[in-house]
């Protein structure tokens, strides 16, 4: 037996915690070459250090560009997938009926199924029905996979809320739309924002699917990507991957802490 | 009685509808996101299936819109099977490398860490599993470039040796770790190692800890009591995990095309295929082989009890 059941092996320690820097010390790199001064190689240690390429990044029109298209397919699939998710989570919740498990099944499926077969459809049903590709086929995309983001987070929490609040609020008088403003959106506020928030997140970096319904038109990953098959200033593509791991990581750190003390906490399933 | 009653409003009225026909209301509630899901997302599933069985005339390079399974056959010509064939070994390999990376963060995490040091570790596990894709492929790129950390490590340690022991590795081995597939296989399991850990963890929470005690005093070492004891019961969640590894790897085409010596992998071949080639057809067969070993695995895995780790 032993004496503190608390403790744990110092092999286990180690490895957890080596795991652990080695999901995380890769990214700071991507913070220091933006620094660098050498713009051809990936040379480690950097010769120098300069702020230049963040002047750089600022002046080009092709980065802002993309950061609107981004910012706009993102908040659009967002508020898309938050109806959806509320409204198919509600009914999840709530009832037992035929083909529910078949409708669960197919709420995660676009993200069960590889990206890349998401983009592949979506594309052949374009092609097929001769639609052009436009902002609105990005969103179409990014919102069929944002649903169930948000719908794993609002089930979560209809789950707990219990059904005793509803009927309370039925027998003091309340329709079902005063019982949906007044206690059923207040219950669910931040498991929606949790889910909005991480929503966005995906939306806004998400590369995969988007290649494929994208046409001409480059969202920030597409840039981004670009830039590793055909490097120009590379800094300059260290200043943009660290806008986007901002714009990625606060909305990703808000919802855990807007969630963080129910049962359920926001971002266990992606 | 009824004069004190207000007058009834339209809400009111379907509140009353909904109270009495609860299937009206969940009717109402579950149409729209249906409809989303089964026009656009089964019905682009259909689409593809549907240009799979379509085909391309060689001489106009035109689709041909008539059904066939010539598009099919053209899966096992040999440079098409070994494509599929690279690309399932991959994602067995980078399976399990993630199980045994993430087995001692998800033990520790599930088991030992408490209170503050739990909040590091889900933080710590969650971070890297909703930050920027590309930005972490990005980061690798860094790393193992010929002039990265990796060499410049290696040579301040002087274990040059190694790197190069590795390198030429038949097989495996290559120029520089940013264009052989143990860089590769590196990437592909830094990216989806998080998307092992959380349901690993999961699965390790619900052990109970009187069944490892119990297996202690009935006299089990620490390896048996592992092997009896906790791996049977975290394997729903293992295989939860596998299910992400698996199938994010075999449709994953960004990392191949930017670290690797540009062997073609499934995701890859479905992307060349209906960009610069404009074989539709092909590329979308090809796109069915992912969603076919997927469904097996999933009835398997659901047969193994691993949506219950989810």
């Amino acid at each position: 037996m032993r004496s503190d059941p608390n403790a744990a092996p110092l092999s286990l320690k180690i490895a957890a915690i080596g795991g652990l820097l080695f999901l995380h010390l890769p990214i700071l790199l991507i913070f220091l070459y933006a620094f660098t001064t050498e713009e051809r190689t990936y040379a480690f240690p950097p010769p120098g250090v300069t702020l230049k390429w963040f002047a750089a990044a600022w002046e080009r029109p092709d980065i802002w560009q993309a950061l609107t298209l981004s910012l706009q397919v993102a908040t659009a699939a967002t508020l898309l997938a938050l109806i959806l998710g509320t409204l198919i989570s509600a009914a999840m919740a709530q009832a037992r009926f035929f083909g529910r498990e078949q409708i669960s099944l197919l709420i995660i499926l676009p993200i069960a199924l590889p990206g890349v077969i998401t983009g592949m459809s979506l594309r052949s049903a374009f092609g097929l029905m001769d639609i052009p590709f436009s902002t609105l086929t990005i969103i179409l995309g990014h919102a069929t996979f944002c649903i169930v983001i948000v719908y794993n987070n609002a089930v979560a929490r209809f789950r707990r809320l219990s059904g005793g609040v509803l009927e309370a609020s039925a027998d003091l008088g309340a329709n079902a739309f005063q019982t949906f403003r007044y206690i059923l959106l207040p219950n669910l506020g931040t498991a929606l924002l949790a889910g909005g928030m991480l929503a966005f997140a995906l939306s806004f970096d998400e590369v995969i699917v988007t290649t494929f319904t994208a046409g001409q038109q480059a969202t920030l990953p597409i840039w981004m990507l670009e830039e590793l098959i055909r490097p120009r200033q590379r800094p300059v593509t260290n200043v943009v991957a660290m806008v986007v791991f901002a714009a990625t990581f606060f909305p990703i750190l808000l919802a855990y802490y807007l969630t963080r003390n129910g049962s359920e906490t926001a971002g266990a399933g992606k | 009685m009824t004069a004190i009653l207000p007058a009834k409003s339209l809400a009111d009225r379907l509140t009353t509808l909904f109270w009495r026909k609860p299937k009206l209301l969940l009717a109402l509630l579950i149409t729209p996101p249906l409809l989303w899901l089964g026009v656009i997302y089964l019905g682009s599933l259909a689409a593809l299936l549907l240009q799979s069985f379509y085909s391309i005339d060689e001489f106009s390079g035109m689709v041909v819109r008539e059904f066939t399974l010539k598009t099919y056959g053209e899966l096992l010509r040999p440079q098409n099977y070994d494509i599929i064939l690279r690309t399932l070994t991959m994602s067995a390999a980078v399976t399990i490398g993630s199980v045994i990376l993430a087995f001692p963060i998800a033990y520790y995490a599930a088991r030992y860490a408490r209170g503050r040091w739990k909040a590091v570790f889900y933080l710590g596990i969650m971070l890297p599993l909703w930050s920027s894709y590309l930005v972490k492929v990005y980061a690798w790129k860094l790393i193992l470039a010929k002039e990265g950390i990796i060499t410049w490590a290696a040579t301040k340690t002087h274990t040059n040796f190694l790197l190069d022991a590795a390198l030429a590795l038949p097989g495996i081995g290559g120029n520089s770790l940013s264009t052989s597939y143990i860089g590769m296989f590196l990437v592909f399991t830094y990216v989806w190692l998080p998307f092992m850990i959380l349901p690993m963890q999961a699965s390790l929470e619900r052990v109970p800890t009187s069944m490892l005690e119990a297996s202690q005093d009935l006299g089990a070492t620490r390896a048996q009591t592992f092997r009896t004891v906790i791996v049977p019961l975290a394997l729903p969640g293992i295989i939860a995990g596998s299910i992400f590894t698996f199938s994010l790897t075999m449709g994953d085409y960004i990392i191949p095309q930017i670290v690797g010596n540009s062997a073609n992998f499934i995701g890859m071949a479905v992307y060349q295929l209906q960009g610069t080639a404009g074989n539709t057809p092909l590329a979308a067969a090809f796109a069915v082989i992912p969603i076919v070993i997927m469904l097996i695995y999933l009835s398997l895995a659901k047969r193994a009890g691993a949506f219950d780790a989810l």
